[in-house]
């Protein structure tokens, strides 16, 4: 099948792709009790018809040696996916990693609402912002400790 | 960006009620002509069926190409069966492994896949839509799977069909089946069914 949607975007288009991306990426990275908080804590939200029940399957994830080398099969993780329709017509996908189906269902209602202009902002301010942060934090708590071990090696220059 | 394509929602239970179809075409396919009714729990975006659309919810994925009658080529329609069956569309009925097509205008016969006779398996099973289907006077079916003889009445089908239908058999082992759907009843047509007007 030709896949014309990808090579003929707009630059509007592709900006709008890589915001939806960044946000797809934090709700399917986001701790779910994180999630689940800040969803319970909206003050409105949308009724959605579930078009993809959430549905768990394995994907063969892959990495590259030293993040440069050739690329290798890592192993299977179990992928939970969900695809939801809002009243209005915007469909919301959710792909997140494990077995919780509750999270797939948050992540793709997320995703639909984001993608409703009128909504986007109110709701970057509730879910994706706070979200953002928990994951840095966790990103520098984590990098924090790994810096904790860092051993340097000193070596004498020897004379000749 | 925001995608105004009514996507309707697939099967719910969609392990349980995909078996359960795949099994009711089975047994329509090994008794030709023996209408059965598929529970009416989709709401497929017209003009596909209820049956054609469970249909194809059971038995298409990614690696079964399916044809649509011009009529059928509606966004929402694509959309559910891109979505839902991942299944690629093809424009030349020839390169289907299903084809969807209404009774009045469905193309041709020969126009379809017939397989080869190493792979008979590889010819394509033609969904047709009808106005209408149930046992009585019509159609007279014999052959394979059934004991006698079986009448058929299918409502809103081109009339000149059964001339190619003969032309069909002769093909054997190669040839189309045909899967007749009105509403949420089927009734199978395999390759081997001989079918006399009355």
């Amino acid at each position: 099948m030709p896949t014309e949607h990808s090579s003929a975007a707009t630059p509007e288009q592709s900006a709008e792709r890589r915001a939806r991306q960044r946000w797809m990426s934090i709700l399917a990275k986001a701790e779910f009790s994180d999630l689940d908080t800040l969803w319970n804590n909206l003050p409105s939200k949308p009724t959605w018809t579930v078009v993809r029940l959430p549905e768990i399957g394995m994907v063969m994830a892959r990495g590259r040696a030293g993040g440069t080398g050739q690329r290798f099969n890592l192993g299977e993780v179990a992928v939970t996916r969900c695809a939801v329709q809002l009243e209005f017509g915007a469909v919301g996908f959710g792909y997140v990693m494990g077995r919780n189906r509750r999270h797939a269902e948050l992540a793709a209602a997320v995703d639909a609402m984001l993608q409703t202009p009128s909504r986007r902002d109110a709701l970057e301010r509730a879910i994706i912002a706070p979200l953002t942060l928990r994951l840095d934090e966790k990103r520098l708590n984590r990098s924090r400790k790994a810096a904790a071990t860092k051993v340097e090696f000193f070596t004498m220059v020897r004379g000749s | 960006m925001t995608d105004t394509i009514d996507l309707r929602p697939g099967f719910a239970d969609p392990v349980i009620e995909a078996q359960n179809v795949f099994r009711l075409v089975l047994d329509a396919m090994a008794r030709p002509g023996r209408i059965a009714t598929i529970p009416e729990s989709l709401q497929p975006p017209s003009p596909l069926s209820v049956g054609a659309a469970a249909i194809c919810l059971a038995l298409a994925d990614h690696d079964t190409p399916i044809w649509l009658a011009p009529e059928f080529r509606t966004p929402s329609a694509i959309a559910f069966l891109k979505f839902h069956c991942g299944c690629p569309i093809v424009d030349v009925p020839a390169n289907a492994a299903f084809a969807i097509a209404n009774g009045a205008t469905v193309p041709a016969l020969d126009q379809f896949a017939i397989g080869d006779d190493a792979w008979p398996e590889t010819s394509t099973t033609v969904i047709v839509q009808l106005d209408d289907l149930a046992v009585g006077d019509g159609l007279v079916l014999s052959g394979p799977g059934i004991e006698t003889t079986h009448r058929l009445n299918a409502r809103g089908l081109r009339v000149d069909v059964w001339g190619e239908w003969r032309a069909n058999q002769g093909l054997f082992p190669c040839g189309v089946d045909l899967i007749l759907v009105a509403g949420n009843r089927i009734a199978a047509l395999p390759r081997t069914t001989t079918v006399s007007e009355n």
